[in-house]
């Protein structure tokens, strides 16, 4: 069966025992996104502690691709700096456009740990939505607590 | 995962109002498979409904043989183009019971309210005085039900937000059903318009279009009906409705995309501006200003979707050739047995009217522990079409306190054979994702 190419061990697991999941405090910046073709919602927040991603937390609702996603984003991201969790968000965008070749799989296995195994997800374009929103949810929250932070790596490199 | 398909034991079904094998025959697109060489099962006719080789040949035998634009031109094929254009319109408008001067064509339903919601708004400041008569401004309210499609909410909305209008709404029953109870205040003197869906498109429910009717009429306001879903799907006649306004897709009766169409009766569309203008809608134009044609070519501005008019015009010949009453009764025998084939599933809850009664084939439901994207991912791999998601009608999902569901729609192609295949797919999904008793493992 095809499907299992999708719906992978790892991404149920995800699905089924999210990590990270609930809004917690503290945070800089709060998003919502929706993908509005099917009424996904995700509420995430971010924490930095200088330029490091301390804490991603949220809420949401959706399919098993968009809430195994945000899990498996949530493992990835934690301890990076901020350019770096978006250069990762990069990779699993460039996973999603791979319309299902291995090679471009194999490549960023390392990078991408656990969520290659979204790999199967490219071959169905219209899931590919679901499983990129908690990602621009990443980018977009990353982005405001970036700019409200009152410069915290200046004053840290000064 | 297999695709044999189980019936219920016991009681046969009794034999269906159509031969489905043998319309199944002119649909070109029904012989092919899909997923690895599964057959398809086409339950998703409510979002856009397959077309039947007639139509199909229709359009290319107007390109082939006859293209032109129509109302234009000296020449023979000019001549030709515009017969069938107008053709076309009679057949279809006579399909409603309309003559066709009352038929206007638009793009599909959205179009079409489109073009009746910014008439009212355009009215106000129209230079002619016999364009203000249905002007809607403050002070004024227009009327929507919380059942509605986007496209029969959203540019109410909308006209509201450009003219400083009221929009207020007739709630939901658990059940389904438009709330009726407090529609002598919804509807009331300051009301201008009431816009309501004839068959819900995502619940199915077919509304008691007589009672707001004659409650528009008590308080003189307009009424707009969306027949997208149900013009398709049973018989409807304009002079039985009692409405000022209908609205409905090609594309949904097995037309093609790009043509829709707006009924009005004749001395409302005579009273209303245009909202898109320019070529083939005017009568006299200086540099100084322009004077409009009557109805309906004053809503038809620029070339119109000729051929796809000209397939509509066949689409209708061959949903008459099956005759509405048994389309009707074709589609009530499939959802009474589909709603009861959903029941024996444990974990599966209809969202809509439980029975047949003033229902239509729209069937959409929640599995349990499986999010609708899910459902529809597992029905796919087993060549089964469904729609998922909120079906452009967010309010509905939101009211019932589902995020979304997973619908199956039916048309005259339609058989028991493809319902089975959804109850089986169905348990597929559950035993997929591990929740085959009906709860969360």
């Amino acid at each position: 069966m095809q499907l299992q190419s999708m719906y992978q061990d790892i991404i149920l697991d995800h699905y089924r025992n999210p990590h990270g999941r609930g809004l917690r405090e503290p945070f800089e910046a709060e998003v919502h996104h929706v993908n509005p073709t099917c009424g996904d919602e995700v509420t995430l927040r971010v924490h930095l502690d200088g330029d490091t991603i301390a804490d991603v937390s949220y809420e949401g609702m959706g399919c098993s691709i968009s809430q195994a996603s945000v899990s498996a984003m949530y493992d990835l991201v934690i301890g990076k700096t901020v350019p770096d969790a978006l250069a990762t968000g990069e990779h699993f965008r460039t996973l999603m456009q791979s319309k299902g070749d291995p090679a471009v799989a194999e490549k960023l296995e390392d990078e991408l740990e656990d969520a290659v195994a979204f790999a199967g997800v490219s071959k169905y374009p219209a899931r590919i939505k679901c499983a990129l929103m908690s990602w621009m949810a990443l980018k977009d929250a990353s982005a405001r607590a970036w700019s409200s932070a009152p410069a915290p790596t200046e004053g840290a490199q000064s | 995962m297999t695709q044999t398909v189980s019936r219920p034991a016991g009681a046969p079904q009794a034999p269906l109002p159509l031969d489905v094998e043998a319309i199944r025959a002119d649909f070109p697109i029904l012989g092919r498979t899909v997923r690895n060489g599964r057959r398809l099962v086409y339950l998703d006719s409510g979002a856009t409904s397959q077309k039947p080789r007639s139509v199909l040949d229709a359009e290319r035998d107007f390109y082939e043989n006859h293209n032109a634009a129509p109302h234009r031109g000296a020449h023979q094929l000019a001549e030709e183009a515009t017969g069938l254009y107008e053709a076309a319109r009679a057949t279809i408008g006579a399909f409603i019971g309309a003559p066709e001067n009352e038929i206007v064509f638009t793009r599909n339903t959205t179009d079409a309210i489109n073009t009746v919601a910014y008439a009212l708004s355009n009215a106000a400041t129209a230079k002619e005085p016999a364009f203000r008569r249905y002007a809607v401004g403050q002070g004024d309210e227009i009327v929507v039900t919380e059942m509605e499609h986007h496209a029969n909410l959203v540019p109410w909305q909308q006209l509201c937000e450009r003219t400083g209008a009221t929009l207020r709404w007739l709630g939901l029953t658990d059940d389904g059903r438009l709330d009726l109870a407090n529609l002598a205040t919804v509807v009331n003197d300051r009301t201008k318009l009431v816009a309501v869906t004839q068959q819900s498109n995502i619940l199915g429910t077919i509304n008691p279009l007589g009672d707001i009717v004659a409650r528009a009429r008590e308080v003189g306001a307009l009424v707009l009906v969306d027949g997208a879903q149900s013009v398709p799907h049973q018989p409807v006649d304009v002079t039985a409705l009692g409405a000022d306004f209908l609205v409905f897709s090609g594309h949904k009766m097995l037309g093609p995309t790009g043509v829709g169409v707006l009924w009005g009766r004749y001395d409302v569309l005579d009273a209303l501006p245009p909202f898109l203008t320019g070529g083939s809608m005017i009568e006299v134009v200086r540099m100084e200003g322009s004077t409009f044609m009557p109805p309906p070519q004053r809503f038809e501005a620029g070339v119109p979707m000729t051929a796809q008019v000209i397939g509509l015009g066949a689409a209708v010949e061959y949903l008459q050739r099956l005759g509405m009453d048994k389309v009707e009764a074709h589609e009530q025998a499939l959802t009474g047995y589909a709603l009861a084939r959903l029941a024996e599933i444990p974990g599966v809850t209809v969202i809509g009217p439980p029975d047949t009664v003033a229902r239509g084939g729209a069937v959409s439901f929640t599995v349990e522990g499986i999010h609708p994207h899910d459902v529809g991912q597992v029905l796919d791999d087993l060549g089964i079409a469904v729609r998922v998601g909120h079906h452009c009608a967010w309010p509905v999902v939101r009211r019932y306190g589902v995020p979304a569901t997973t619908r199956a729609t039916f048309y005259v192609h339609t058989g028991y054979d493809d319902i089975d295949a959804l109850a089986d797919g169905i348990r597929s999904a559950q035993q997929f994702f591990g929740v085959a008793a009906g709860g969360v493992s």
